[in-house]
């Protein structure tokens, strides 16, 4: 039966690129969608250009916006950065979209900044990342380090006792500096540096065998061990194996992970990560009206009753969501106003709650860990009291803690020195 | 959401007292009371007392930290008995029915339904609905407390490996109990290998209590072979200094024996490290060996620079995702019937693109490179369309998850075991279709001499096909065995081509041995270059290494000999 | 094994870069670029042939990417040398134009270290790493654009022409150098900012890199250095050099025996074919707003072939051809059809190799010459089959 899917699968998109040129109507709010479909972060990234293609089709039945109809301009920047840039300029210049939800790595959203500064678009980032950056016409819905990374460490130092720390992650920014982040947060609370041990890995990552059998042997040394694992998408996969071959059970040592969510684990026999943590700001396994809703929905879109949601998907509707409450405060789609109507705007989360968007273009947002379970879902173990306010700039970090970013007068500055009172790099 | 728990736990509070008084007198366990006609003694069901009951009832609404404190009131209040429950809490097999709160063991029977056992004797439970049952929710926590929970009770009364597994577990946390239940248990062990742990155990007792010097150093001396990981702990502390520069441990006729004993443990260590590194090494070489191999066929007999070779490692990978599909209920038997499909599919495509394709490029090597890269293109956005861009779900069978555990600091994982050894019995399978067959000879001759062999009546067209769909078929099967160490998505071609190609460059293209041998060389040279340099930088020095290598060897580690070679 | 047929070729050497064609080539980039220009600059938006800033760099782009090919072309169209390295010249002399940029940006980081460029503050360095010094002046940074790139050139192909590892050997060599040049790049040790790269550039000797006149500016500029380029490729092609390469290209042990050192040769086309490739690159980064490891990345040196192939090696009017139009198709395709445009791009790769083996040039040359061969009668016999390792 999977396999008639498939096919169906197969008829479907065959036809779908054959006719996927959407004409120009006249009359229209454009919304641009930036995440690659080929390449090699299409597996992450297409899941969430169905989710904003599902969220203006709800929004149209809705009634539209504005009195107008919602219409999605999609592009394929192919996992190629500088193509990111180039894709984005399209979409503001010659598409003239009114709103652009996209991109994913780091490296695509910094390649896309001076674009989107440059011709004053708006840009909705749905990921989790490394902060260290506010631009005015960014509004980031993903995590922060502080919503996500520290969270978990309280959590394995205060409900697992772990007195030793494996810091593993992909050489990339998001590692190198949640590791920083976390690395001085430790030793902040007492953690002696012969405890920590960070390592880094190229992306794709494959053979683990000697990483694997180094932290076991960091492990062995009689104190609570836990990894906190920053390893980015496709080298997840032969890092649990690895793992579980070679005897480490999440008893003995806990993974707790900042990039691995249900759509990742689809992709795994789930077996060996049993019990292996997650921290993120939305789990599909959380049960509340909305939630159900939101994933009916999805698998009604998507017309797949497997269909997982994820932690971006959340952060796609809760961005879409705000964008168009600020959208109707300002009775216009001009950026500049949308921007202003966006502060403070609040939207329920999908896991109970309201999230809020702060002066600093992030948001407010409740923490969850959750255990993986053998059904590639999540059992919530852990969550913060209330929401966490996104930090721009870390507390942590020798550059940045001293620096705040403020959208509203008289501040106004994504990287504002509280020190020396200035704000620094602001080209506009 | 907050409101919702707080209402949830009312009822279900609410439901406990209920159920508290229903219970009294009646059987709790009444689930599992004979529904068979030949009821078998239930030796376990008896002796639960009503105390634990209670427990019982406590645990499955309880937070999960209430549900450690219920726990270990439980170790206490009973015995052996207990053992069931604790291994389907362990599995996460324990469900409990939200209006009655009794316990089942939730399983999947032979034909893949899940069914209600009775947990305590384990008879099969019929006309329960499984849909409304609960399950009794365990965290990493409680599996570890409930692991020491079910060793306490195993080392005792369990079988051999359950017995040698306990004692090990109990080693890392010994306690007064423990060290009780060690006593205990080393007068009933009958084996030699359970009796020397149980040792183990009792002379580290020895050595962290005892205040005879003699009977510490004698203890310690005793613990000098031993490579468990507690011992080393333990003697490592004994060498600990306090903060002024003083050894914790006043004894110094101890400390010397420590420092001793360390000495010879931490040589053995190091051997073992050393082997470990190799067995890394040489598995890391048989993946290379596995990728390289349909490479050094295409590429270094034909000639062809196969850029789609990397597509038709993930089409076999594939080729095992849809046997898994279609055979759900028999997944062990999955990979055995995957490396012949997977052969036969990436084989076939391989035959259809040399015939499509590659013939029209006769004598033109490097622009089968373009062609071939077209082609890897377009297979990628093929799977991408059909099976969607996400890596899809290969499980592993029982039989190649694990490891082999030879002592406790050296153990040789099953899948990666089973790759080294399946990586040579393909490369001797495919030697021997070379050397021994008509179609190897007919390989060789065309290779060597394409008119010459035309000359002599070869069918040279049939013989490309045959080369280049053998190639492929390999390249299928190594998918098969890839698909059990990593992804299986669109992308999985392209993580392995780049290598393949150096391994075939550097052992000499033409030379299958040459592809051997350069395959575990490379493996072993990046493992033992890893720890000191990191991965990554392992890999660029590899790079290099091989970049000067070509320039001193030209054609690779064993060159073409003769005209053939030109 | 490798060579089965090396067919001597009289008719490729005269094909493709006959001075008229260089004149063709050169006039019509130079009115492209004049017309595009000033239809940007001088028009109103509203008017239907104003060209809007994102078509210019756009246009600025594919032209980078047809010098660069043009690169390709030299070695492997004229010397049979088939680099999958490309890529590696093209990212260093990117880098190189990327540092200048970064420097440039000063206090003006979101950290406002004036000396720092934000991804060192990042990992709280606290001072510039030596090979970050002097990049800040222009003319030293576009020194060592053009020096690590060429000297790269000049070790590797030194060491490779020199013990005569050749054909599929050298190109999978090419590819394993850009590759590890690739994962070191990757490494945020290397102090390039890894993974994200040099971004969020501001201005290039004082000008706002935002501004249209200077977009303009860097495509016109771009425009120049191409026919600089293809200029003096066919003066060196057409010169006694060239014949020599040309004479390697069909028979490296023939030429060798008529006393030609001829890895010496190959390794001042390849240094020469590298430098090209680099000022593509350092043309290339501005442009695009962005360089990133994953430029050096080998897929990337492989489309650099296939746009060669397609546009027709051994003439370099092909390579620039091949370039633009499939970049141009990539634009297009990814736009109208973004779950399918890899299906046309890889079928179109086949269909090129099978059905055009000597590319669009050599389709162009086919029609010219048999309206000639109408015309005047003559028996010309069409050129090779083309080079082959």
């Amino acid at each position: 039966m999977k396999l008639k899917k498939i096919a169906a699968g197969l008829a479907l998109s065959i036809g779908a690129s054959a006719f996927s040129y959407v004409a120009v109507a006249a009359d229209t709010i454009k919304v641009g969608v930036l995440h690659s479909l080929s390449g090699t972060m299409a597996i992450s990234e297409t899941t969430l250009k169905d989710t904003v293609l599902m969220m203006v089709e709800e929004q149209n039945k809705k009634g539209g916006l504005l009195g107008k109809k919602l219409e999605a301009v999609v592009v394929d920047p192919a996992s190629n950065w500088p193509l990111f840039a180039e894709k984005a300029r399209e979409l503001i210049s010659k598409d003239q979209v009114d709103v652009i939800f996209g991109c994913w790595t780091s490296v695509s959203r910094k390649s896309v900044l001076p674009v989107i500064e440059e011709l004053n678009g708006l840009l909705f980032y749905p990921v989790q990342y490394e902060g260290e950056e506010s631009s005015k016409n960014v509004f980031y819905t993903g995590a922060a380090p502080n919503q996500q990374a520290i969270p978990a460490v309280d959590y394995l130092m205060n409900d697992l006792e772990v007195k030793r720390w494996v810091l593993a992650g992909t050489d990339y920014v998001y590692p190198r500096t949640t590791n920083k982040v976390l690395e001085s947060y430790l030793k902040a609370k007492g953690v002696a540096p012969e405890d920590i041990m960070v390592n880094y890995t190229p992306f794709g990552h494959s053979d683990w065998q000697s990483i694997v059998s180094d932290i076991k042997k960091f492990g062995s040394a009689g104190k609570a061990t836990a990894v906190v694992s920053t390893i980015n998408g496709d080298a997840n996969v032969p890092f649990y194996k690895e793992l579980a071959n070679q005897g480490v059970s999440s008893e003995d040592i806990p993974v707790v992970a900042f990039s691995v969510g249900e759509e990742e684990l689809s992709g795994i026999d789930t077996k060996p990560l049993v019990g292996h943590l997650a921290a993120w700001n939305y789990f599909q396994s959380v049960e509340s009206d909305a939630n159900s809703a939101f994933i009916d929905g999805w698998h009604a879109y998507t017309k797949d009753d497997t269909r997982v949601t994820n932690d971006p998907m959340e952060a796609t509707y809760i961005g879409f969501n705000m964008w168009t409450k600020a959208v109707e405060k300002a009775g216009t789609t001009d950026v500049d106003k949308v921007e202003q109507a966006m502060i403070g705007v609040t939207t329920p989360n999908l896991t109970g709650g309201t999230a809020v968007m702060n002066k600093n273009h992030h948001l407010s947002k409740p923490v969850l860990i959750g255990e993986i379970q053998d059904d590639g879902q999540f059992e919530v173990v852990w969550s913060t009291d209330g929401e966490v306010k996104g930090d721009a700039w870390s507390d942590f970090l020798e550059g940045s803690k001293d620096l705040i970013a403020d959208w509203t007068a008289p501040i106004l500055c994504g990287n504002y020195n509280t020190k020396t009172k200035t704000c620094s790099g602001q080209t506009y | 959401m907050k409101q919702m728990t707080v209402v949830k736990q009312i009822i279900v509070r609410f439901g406990l007292l209920m159920a508290l008084s229903l219970s009294l007198g009646s059987s709790w366990l009444h689930a599992q009371e004979p529904n068979s006609e030949n009821p078998a003694p239930d030796q376990y069901a008896v002796s639960i007392s009503a105390e634990v009951k209670v427990l019982f009832q406590e645990l499955v609404a309880a937070s999960l930290r209430d549900k450690s404190k219920i726990l270990k009131q439980l170790d206490q209040h009973s015995g052996r008995e207990m053992l069931p429950m604790f291994e389907a809490m362990l599995n996460g097999e324990l469900y409990y029915q939200p209006d009655g709160l009794q316990l089942y063991q939730v399983k999947e029977n032979a034909s893949g339904n899940a069914v209600a056992y009775s947990v305590f004797g384990g008879e099969l439970v019929d006309g329960l609905s499984i849909k409304k049952f609960k399950k009794v929710r365990v965290n990493n926590s409680l599996r570890k407390q409930l692991r020491n929970s079910i060793a306490r009770i195993q080392l005792l009364y369990g079988e051999e490996s359950e017995r040698k597994a306990a004692a090990e577990t109990m080693l890392s946390a010994m306690s007064d109990s423990a060290v009780a239940l060690f006593q205990e248990a080393r007068e009933k062990e009958t084996v030699k290998e359970v009796q020397q742990l149980l040792d183990v155990g009792l002379a580290m007792n020895t050595v962290s209590t005892s205040v005879d010097s003699t009977e510490r150093v004698a203890a310690i001396r005793a613990l000098s072979s031993r490579l468990e990981l507690p011992v080393k702990n333990l003697l490592m502390r004994l060498m600990d200094k306090n903060s002024d520069g003083e050894f914790k441990e006043a004894d110094p006729l101890v400390r010397s024996a420590a420092e001793s004993a360390l000495k010879d443990i931490d040589g053995r260590i190091a051997y073992y490290g050393l082997l470990e590194k190799l067995f890394f090494g040489l598995s890391l070489g048989s993946v290379f060996l596995l990728a390289a191999i349909g490479l050094a066929i295409t590429f270094g007999v034909m000639g062809v620079i196969n850029m789609a070779h990397g597509e038709m490692i993930m089409l076999g990978a594939y080729t095992t995702y849809v046997v898994q599909l279609l055979m759900p209920n028999h997944l062990e038997w999955t990979i055995l019937v995957a490396i012949p499909a997977a052969f036969l599919v990436s084989g076939s495509v391989g035959v259809l693109i040399e015939r499509s394709v590659i013939r029209f490029l006769h004598g033109r090597p490097l622009e089968t490179l373009l062609a071939t890269f077209g082609i890897s293109l377009i297979l990628q956005q093929l799977v991408r369309t059909i099976f969607s861009p996400l890596n899809r779900q290969v499980s592993t069978p029982d039989w190649l998850s694990g490891s082999i555990e030879l002592n406790p600091i050296f153990s040789l994982t099953y899948n990666r075991l089973s790759i080294l050894i399946f990586s040579l019995i393909v490369f001797g399978l495919l030697m021997l279709v070379m050397k021994k067959t008509s179609l190897g000879l007919n390989v060789r001759a065309v290779s060597q001499n394409r008119d010459m062999a035309r000359a002599m009546g070869i069918k040279t067209e049939r013989v490309d096909s045959m080369t280049f769909g053998l190639g492929s078929g390999i390249a299928g099967v190594a998918g098969v065995a890839l698909s059990q160490l990593t992804n299986v998505g669109p992308n999985l071609g392209q993580s392995y081509i780049i290598d393949s190609f150096m391994v075939v460059v550097f052992g000499g293209v033409g030379n299958l041995l040459g592809t051997l041998v350069g395959s575990f060389s490379l493996g072993v040279a990046n493992k033992f270059l890893e720890p000191a340099t990191g991965a990554v930088l392992a890999n660029i020095i590899i790079l290099v290494f091989i970049i000067l290598f070509i320039q001193k060897r030209p054609k690779g580690l064993f060159p073409q000999k003769g005209r053939a070679a030109e | 094994m490798m060579i089965a047929k090396t067919p001597l070729t009289a008719g490729s050497l005269t094909s493709g870069f006959t001075s008229k064609t260089t004149a063709i080539v050169v006039v019509v980039l130079f009115s492209l670029t004049l017309l595009a220009s000033a239809a940007n600059l001088w028009l109103s938006p509203d008017s239907p042939l104003y060209v809007s800033t994102y078509t210019i760099t756009l246009l600025g782009k594919y032209l980078c990417y047809a010098l660069l090919a043009l690169a390709v072309d030299v070695v492997w169209g004229y010397c049979g040398v088939l680099s999958l390295g490309h890529a590696a010249f093209f990212a260093l002399g990117g880098y190189g134009m990327g540092m200048y940029l970064m420097r440039q940006i000063g206090d003006r980081g979101v950290y406002g270290n004036p000396e720092l460029p934000d991804f060192m503050v990042f990992l709280s360095w606290d001072s510039l790493p030596w090979y970050w010094l002097g990049m800040d002046q222009f003319w030293f940074a576009m020194v060592i654009a053009l020096a690590v790139p060429g000297l790269l050139a000049f070790v590797f192909g030194w060491l490779a022409f020199r013990s005569r590892v050749t054909g599929v050997y050298l190109s999978i060599m090419t590819q394993a150098l850009t590759y590890a040049l690739m994962l070191a790049f990757f490494r945020n040790e290397m102090g390039f900012g890894g993974n994200n790269g040099l971004t969020d550039f501001k201005d290039i000797l004082g000008f706002s890199l935002q501004s249209d006149t200077v977009r303009v500016a860097l495509f016109a500029i771009t425009a120049l250095m191409l026919m600089l380029a293809y200029v003096l490729s066919h003066f060196i092609m057409s010169s006694r050099f060239g014949r020599v390469i040309v004479s390697i290209r069909d028979g490296e042990a023939r030429a060798r025996f008529m006393g030609y050192r001829t890895e010496r040769f190959k390794v001042w086309l390849f240094v020469y074919s590298a430098l090209l490739a680099a000022v593509a690159g350092a043309l290339y980064v501005p442009q695009v707003g962005i360089i990133n490891p994953g430029e050096f990345s080998p897929i990337n040196s492989i489309e650099v072939v296939v746009w060669v192939a397609l546009g027709g090696r051994g003439t370099l009017y092909g390579a620039i051809i091949g370039a633009v139009l499939v970049n141009y198709a990539k634009t297009r395709f990814t736009a109208i059809m973004p779950d399918g445009w890899l299906f046309a791009l890889g079928a179109l790769f086949v269909l090129v190799t099978v059905f055009l083996p000597k590319g669009i040039a050599g389709f162009i040359e086919q029609r010219v010459e048999s309206l000639k061969k109408g015309a005047s009668g003559s028996d010309r016999v069409q050129g090779s089959e083309g080079a082959s390792a």
